[in-house]
């Protein structure tokens, strides 16, 4: 397992390209990379749980609670290290999610994506009708720190940056050697046949439960780091739409590789952008356009234009045809 | 490594593709305008807003306006607008791409008191003319960017709203006893609520509130909420709904007969005064989040603003649209003033600058000269003979009377009888 | 006992409406086994439809009675027009497909049905009370209820009841039951599946339709509509169990009790009631309330 495979190869290659990037571009198209290294995370989160066939649709909840843990370290403890607050934002979703794990590992399918909507739309009540959390409004949150390293100015914008992005990048090569590991195998199995895994004397329950509390924990650090970018938190990030686009994304780019779903992120902000520049009062329409067509002529997302060059066949994670699934 | 470079190779040309985009003329001023142009609060507020946006820009760019904006121009600068759609998920991001990538002068915007609030450390940071035209909370300059060199708002709090309802009330001698409200279940609907609660709780002698309701925002259906109003027989009910929800609650209400038993406050009525003339009862108190629409005052500027909306668009322009145009205005006089339209000039005039809006005087006296004041009105609904809305028993609350002194808290002023209020 | 008559009535009738808002929702879902976001965007056409057709036949000054023949009229254009459209263009081409797949595609279809409407109606709220205030008011222990909220009940159990009577007594209806129970196997009886999906899509797509041009005289019909409805929708078909009618119906109920009960008794909780319930029921019966068995694949 000390190998790296082509993909950890790509990661490690791109956080170099990425810091000089964030050198090199405008750094409102460096703005955009790093909201959507943020929003990445969380993608990279609903896609691990995809390869077991688990649709959330309110992942939004631990992107919020790693952004709202953050913030209120923030603004009521004055906490303002970078790594302080990430690791508080992995707390809080850990606990939380191997609690509301019991819950959600026994549901698969539509019920899967309608539960964990409900959850997340429970905080976001909470959270709007709760004056002292800011209410809708949200609040702001402080310009972070690093250990004793309190950069300002540019300084402090590229080193945002490129701590975000070697976060994001170190996550995504743990996530992938654990798509590899047989947690990850026993994730493909149980969305082919859960029943065929049970059979074979592994628990089902065991794996979907694990895989439910990794994708809590990275979306949470998904939170931290996009709030940080953002200086601001309001309840929006658990609304269901922001839980959908996360499903989105990762539709959309594919579930081949876990590159897929960082690039999609950017993409398709980029895409938004331009639609918005284009048609500032229609640009819903064009995204649904370019979505539809995404969809109809890259069924399995837009890494399969990647992936048809690659050689490597041996186990395709994509299923595509649902046909087999026994409707 | 094919990967690799290809993933590069898209990322670069997006870039490059971004970088080269769209040519900037010498003498033209870009200004970004930044409201909702899609969900909810598009067709009460954004469209609107960007309506008036069109409409203003386009005679300051010809000259067309009444005295004293007659000039051509921002200093004889054409102004180039570049439209944006407040409703997305990375408005700091796109804010930055405004300031960076389309090189706008300054940024006239934002409707959501949410927006504002993210935005307004963001303009901090990129150092650039930020102008908020329509938000009301009050936190903007009092917790959040508390020394504001870049930001500034040309619109008065949400406070200022609802301490004139409530003296309003008190003035038109209403009885008081029972209070309701049912307000929208965020920011918005919870300050409002809480200003005006606190605000009675001041000026009438003995008043207890019966229930508070706080649908969700965008429910559209208030059944259960009309239900929980009447069977609590309030003598007065009070409602900053807006837009859509506004016009369904009424609809419902006054069916039911909500309107005739108690008095209804709708602070932010005015929107729906001419297309529910025959579903506002009578009697109902109705604001326009300042002097705004109806409220305005007569003067030569907003006669024009009226018969030239209502030419362009077909229907009369309602308060966002007044805000917008208020705004501007106010860009174009500082700009006038400084004889430039230099971000870092037009600042320095526009730190408090007095300025004539088509809704009367705009003072910008709080904030170290960054947040407006102004007066405000309310009415009370009226149905006239010929069939048209109109407001009747019209009381002017001077800006002192219904806005805090200079540092002080919105909340703080309030709890403390109105401390330092100048009232006429 | 007043809050408790009050609760009773307020909750029969959100119920309703939530009933009629949802129920094309889940016919689609049972029989094509896509959960259709866009239909979100029929509900707003409908209410634009609606609205709009009330306020040009208003202006020529006739009396109200023929506004409500309007109002379904409207609903079965909207409808039929824009199913049509979506089922025939696009989603025939994609039967087969992953399930979240398919939201997505609908999802897609949503984005470009509310610019559609937004291009047709502008961003200007429509308004058309009329109907609503043409049936009066009724009192029930001293609160006035509007009889539209009456006829709006009636409605709904109207719709409720033809579509069981629809599914249980006609030849079309007992064949659709059988391909929501195995699409497999009533194709491999000769059933002709996709002409059925046709069908059924079409008659979702009205009764969603139908749910906003029903809604369109009490409300203020404005842009974004269509997205309030859609997950108040989901939550009553999957309390309900997704794709069963009498799930739909109970659903509709037990989510207009709980937050007509919410508003008179603890108004804060109201925001989020609703996935309150939905959380407590899915913990209790993990498919909803009657959901339809699934064969288990070994």
């Amino acid at each position: 397992m000390t190998q790296f495979d082509r993909t950890e190869l790509t990661l490690f290659a791109a956080l170099p390209v990425l810091v000089l990037l964030s050198v090199l571009l405008p750094s409102w198209i460096v703005n955009y990379i790093q909201v959507s290294l943020g929003t990445g995370m969380v993608a990279l989160g609903v896609m691990i749980q995809m390869r077991a066939g688990l649709v959330s649709f309110g992942q939004g909840l631990y992107f919020c609670i790693g952004g709202y843990a953050a913030g209120l370290a923030g603004k009521y403890f004055g906490i303002t290290d970078l790594f302080a607050l990430l690791g508080l934002g992995v707390v809080v979703a850990l606990v939380t999610s191997v609690a509301l794990g019991f819950l959600l590992r026994r549901y698969r399918e539509i019920f899967y994506a309608m539960l964990s909507l409900a959850v997340s739309m429970i905080l976001y009540g909470l959270l709007s009708s709760t004056e002292e959390l800011g209410s809708t409004d949200g609040f702001n949150l402080p310009v972070p720190t690093y250990l004793f390293f309190a950069p300002e100015g540019e300084t402090a914008r590229l080193t945002l940056f490129a701590i975000t992005a070697t976060i994001v990048i170190l996550s995504a090569v743990v996530l992938n050697r654990l798509l590899r590991s047989s947690l990850g195998l026993v994730n493909e199995a149980i969305r082919e046949n859960e029943l065929r895994v049970e059979y074979l004397g592994t628990s089902a329950h065991m794996a979907v439960h694990m895989t439910y509390v990794v994708a809590a924990v990275v979306s949470s650090m998904g939170g931290v780091l996009w709030a940080l970018a953002l200086g601001h938190v309001d309840p929006e990030m658990t609304n269901w739409t922001t839980s959908g686009s996360f499903v989105f994304i990762v539709i959309l780019a594919g579930t081949g590789s876990i590159i897929a779903p960082l690039i999609g992120t950017f993409l398709l902000e980029i895409l938004r952008v331009y639609a918005v520049e284009l048609s500032p009062n229609t640009w819903q329409m064009i995204l649904g356009s370019v979505m539809l067509l995404t969809i109809i002529f890259l069924p399995k997302g837009l890494w399969s234009l990647v992936q048809k060059t690659s050689p490597r066949k041996r186990f395709d994670p994509d299923t595509g045809d649902a046909v087999a699934k026994g409707v | 490594m094919r990967k690799i470079s290809r993933i590069l190779m898209t990322t670069t040309a997006v870039a490059t593709a971004t970088i080269c985009a769209a040519p900037v003329f010498a003498d033209d001023v870009k200004v970004g305008v930044v409201t909702f142009l899609s969900g909810g609060a598009a067709g009460p507020f954004g469209v609107p807003a960007r309506n008036a946006a069109e409409l203003v820009i386009d005679a300051i760019n010809k000259g067309d306006l009444p005295a004293p904006y007659n000039t051509a121009g921002l200093a004889g600068n054409t102004i180039a607008p570049v439209y944006v759609d407040e409703n997305s998920k990375q408005k700091n991001a796109d804010f930055q791409k405004l300031v960076e990538k389309d090189g706008v002068e300054m940024v006239v915007g934002y409707i959501s008191s949410s927006s504002c609030k993210s935005i307004a450390p963001e303009a901090e940071k990129l150092k650039r003319l930020t102008i908020l035209f329509d938000c009301g909370t009050p936190q903007i300059f009092e917790d959040i960017v508390t020394e504001p060199h870049y930001t500034f708002r040309t619109a008065a709090t949400a406070t200022m709203d609802n301490v004139a309802a409530a003296r309003y009330l008190m003035d038109t001698g209403a009885d008081a006893g029972r209070v309701a409200g049912i307000n929208q279940n965020y920011a918005w609907g919870q300050d409002s609520w809480r200003d005006f609660s606190a605000s009675l709780e001041q000026l009438a002698e003995a008043t207890e509130v019966v229930t508070e309701q706080f649908p969700k925002v965008y429910a559209g259906q208030y059944g259960s909420e009309i239900s929980a109003l009447l069977t609590n027989r309030p003598e007065v009910v009070h409602s900053s709904f807006w837009g859509g929800d506004m016009e369904a609650f009424v609809i419902q209400g006054s069916a039911r007969g909500l309107f005739e038993r108690s008095k209804v406050v709708l602070t932010a009525g005015e929107t729906a005064m001419f297309s529910l003339a025959k579903q506002i009862p009578e009697g109902t108190v109705i604001g326009a989040r300042g002097p705004h629409g109806d409220l305005a005052p007569e003067s030569d500027l907003n006669t024009w603003f009226r018969a030239a909306y209502k030419e362009r668009f077909g229907s009369e322009p309602t308060y966002p649209s007044y805000k917008m145009a208020q705004a501007l205005l106010g860009v174009k006089a500082a700009a006038d003033k400084a004889g430039s339209s230099l971000q870092d000039d037009v600042i320095g005039a526009l730190e408090g600058l007095e300025w004539e809006g088509p809704s009367g005087k705009v003072s910008m006296a709080l904030a170290g000269g960054h947040q407006a004041i102004q007066d405000t009105a309310y009415g009370t609904f009226k149905l006239a003979e010929d069939g048209s809305a109109s407001l009747v028993d019209v009381i002017r609350y001077d800006a002192g009377c219904v806005n805090p002194p200079a540092g002080v808290k919105s909340l703080n002023w309030i709890k403390s009888g109105f401390d330092g209020a100048t009232c006429n | 006992m007043l809050t408790a008559i009050a609760i009773a009535v307020d909750g029969l009738g959100f119920a309703a409406w939530l009933f009629l808002s949802s129920v094309g929702l889940t016919l689609i879902y049972g029989v094509m086994r896509i959960l259709n976001i866009a239909h979100g965007g029929f509900y707003a056409l409908g209410a634009y439809a609606s609205a709009w057709g009330i306020g040009l036949y208003m202006q020529t000054g006739n009396p109200v009675g023929f506004a409500f023949l309007i109002i379904p009229v409207m609903a079965l254009i909207a409808g039929v027009v824009a199913g049509l459209a979506i089922e025939r263009g696009v989603l025939r081409f994609m039967y087969g497909r992953d399930e979240v797949l398919m939201v997505l595609v609908t999802y897609a279809m949503f984005l470009i049905l509310e610019d559609v409407t937004k291009l047709i109606w502008g961003t200007d709220s429509y308004v058309a009370w009329q109907p609503a205030y043409a049936l009066g008011t009724i009192d029930i222990a001293g609160i006035p209820y509007t009889g539209y909220k009456f006829l709006i009940i009636g409605v709904a159990m109207l719709c409720g009841g033809l579509l069981y009577w629809g599914l249980t007594h006609t030849r079309v209806g007992k064949l659709l039951l059988v391909v929501i129970e195995d699409r497999e196997v009533s194709m491999a009886l000769g059933i002709n599946v996709t002409k059925f999906f046709t069908i059924t899509f079409l008659i979702g797509a009205t009764l969603g339709a139908l749910g906003g041009a029903l809604t369109a005289p009490e409300i203020s019909v404005v842009p974004g509509i269509g997205a309030e409805i859609i997950v108040m929708a989901f939550a009553v078909i999957v309390i309900g169990g997704m794709g069963s009618i009498p799930g739909a119906i109970i659903g509709a109920l037990i989510v207009g009790f709980a937050r007509a009960a919410s508003v008179h008794i603890y108004p804060p909780a109201e925001l989020f009631s609703i996935y309150l319930v939905m959380a407590a029921v899915l913990a209790v019966k993990p498919y909803g309330l009657f959901a339809l068995a699934e064969g288990r694949k070994i």
